[in-house]
């Protein structure tokens, strides 16, 4: 069904709000994705301490990719959840029975799922800090940049991919190979970004473009999805 | 108990087919459904009966063919015309980590219900779901997840209510509580569709009789005895 009319906008509001307020309600009653995310990050960043040597210069630029190479894997778990939650008892199909377009099931999943990535990874930030003896608020505007926009890109992919997966047989590998393909201009950007801040290279010349470009990226698989989602769910 | 709905809904199913890769679901479905009218669909395992509430309910779209609500296509319909239909699946649509309570608030909030408590408050008490309402819906029965999923289709008030198989899983006392529940809301205007595999139960409570058989309609008529002879004749009286 098609939205038509002004209510159509406020509705798809409230809808999504009300999805995602869902969600972090089942979250605060389950735990079971961020506990699961946060446990999982943790882990892996304590063996890449005893992988590389902290203290050395080689491991000190590499703790960039590794941060976010963490987010992405620990980020997949959260994301596999998403869907399959509302697969028990077909909660989707009755999600489907909103009076608003289709598109704010997505845009509901998409903000809970920046949320809880979001926190992850501020927590996740601060094993690595510790481990690696490395500063990541020396610009903490900057590092918000990075943050947001490249979770912003992994999420909007992520839980459409998520979505599409939800019903196979084989999601947990479907999912990171659906998504890292897409997903790898936001997340080489986001690695040199982050390695920069943390060597102390200043962000500037053509990084406020590249900044902006990721926006748009994130800006467009967020539009794009909205749009194909009601083709989705028939799937 | 239940206000009167706004509005009564008129649908239409012109020449409707639901395909599944090679599976014909339904085919040359063409149904209207008046307002004020109390169907039941019947029909073997198979038959159609649940392709055909889905796509009525537009949960899923049709492969062939058209749908109409008062006129219009549903296509081009605003999604705010979903507020008119309450919807029973084999499913609850309902979380199991979530209290009944908060399942039917969500649910609420999904229709921009304005006093959504008061409404789930009503229809708690309606549906004899008071003393569980701060149970996990994990924890309940599958009658009384029945009972809660029936109460979130008639949370907001719909002028048209599809039932697919209302009575799974209720007892005896469920099923009668049920049989009161749907004739009074027919009295209060609504229209109603269910689908059931009791043809004695469906045949006692509705006005009106939709046969399906291998995704057609092989009957559909007024609920007379001619009716519930042919009926009956064809799948048996007790059931299917």
């Amino acid at each position: 069904m098609a939205t038509v009319g002004a209510t159509g906008w406020s509705a798809l509001g409230r809808v999504s709000l009300a999805i995602a307020a869902k969600d972090f309600l089942s979250e605060r009653r389950t735990k079971e994705v961020f506990i699961t995310m946060v446990v999982f990050g943790f882990m892996v960043a304590v063996i890449f301490s005893f992988a590389f040597e902290p203290t050395n210069e080689e491991a000190q630029r590499m703790v960039g990719g590794l941060v976010w190479l963490v987010f992405f894997f620990s980020g997949i778990l959260g994301l596999n959840r998403s869907f399959t939650r509302e697969t028990l008892n077909e909660c989707l199909q009755g999600l489907r029975l909103a009076p608003a377009d289709p598109g704010a099931i997505y845009l509901g999943k998409l903000l809970s799922n920046l949320t809880f990535l979001l926190l992850a990874e501020l927590i996740l930030l601060v094993p690595f800090q510790v481990l690696f003896d490395v500063h990541f608020w020396r610009e903490p505007l900057w590092l918000l940049v990075i943050l947001v926009l490249g979770t912003w890109g992994y999420a909007a992919l992520g839980t459409i991919f998520a979505a599409v997966s939800a019903n196979t047989r084989m999601r947990e590998f479907m999912l990171p190979l659906l998504v890292l393909p897409l997903c790898l201009p936001v997340l080489i950007v986001a690695v040199e970004a982050t390695t920069r801040l943390l060597r102390g290279l200043p962000l500037d010349g053509n990084w406020p473009w590249i900044a902006l470009l990721v926006l748009c990226f994130d800006i467009f698989f967020t539009l794009l999805p909205w749009f194909v989602f009601e083709a989705v769910l028939e799937q | 108990m239940n206000p009167s709905p706004a509005a009564s809904l008129r649908l239409e199913a012109k020449g409707i087919a639901k395909y599944y890769s090679h599976l014909t679901a339904l085919q040359a479905i063409n149904l209207r459904v008046d307002p004020a009218d109390f169907i039941v669909v019947l029909g073997r395992n198979g038959a159609g009966k649940t392709t055909l509430l889905r796509l009525l309910a537009t949960i899923i779209h049709p492969s062939e063919g058209s749908l109409w609500f008062d006129g219009i296509p549903v296509v081009q319909c605003p999604a705010s015309l979903k507020s008119q239909f309450g919807f029973v699946g084999h499913e609850s649509f309902l979380y199991d980590e979530l209290t009944v309570r908060e399942n039917l608030l969500f649910y609420a909030r999904l229709y921009g219900l304005a006093d959504g408590a008061h409404a789930v408050a009503i229809q708690l008490e309606a549906l004899g779901l008071s003393a569980r309402a701060g149970d996990l819906f994990r924890n309940l029965s599958r009658g009384l997840r029945q009972r809660v999923a029936i109460a979130r289709a008639l949370l907001h008030q719909p002028s048209l209510l599809l039932l697919d198989e209302p009575t799974t899983g209720l007892d005896a006392p469920s099923r009668e509580r049920l049989h009161s529940l749907l004739r009074r809301l027919h009295q209060e205007g609504r229209t109603i569709l269910f689908s059931s595999h009791d043809v004695a139960y469906g045949l006692a409570l509705a006005t009106r009789v939709v046969l399906l058989e291998r995704g057609r309609i092989a009957f559909d008529g007024r609920n007379t005895p001619e009716a519930q002879a042919a009926v009956a004749g064809q799948l048996g009286s007790g059931g299917v």
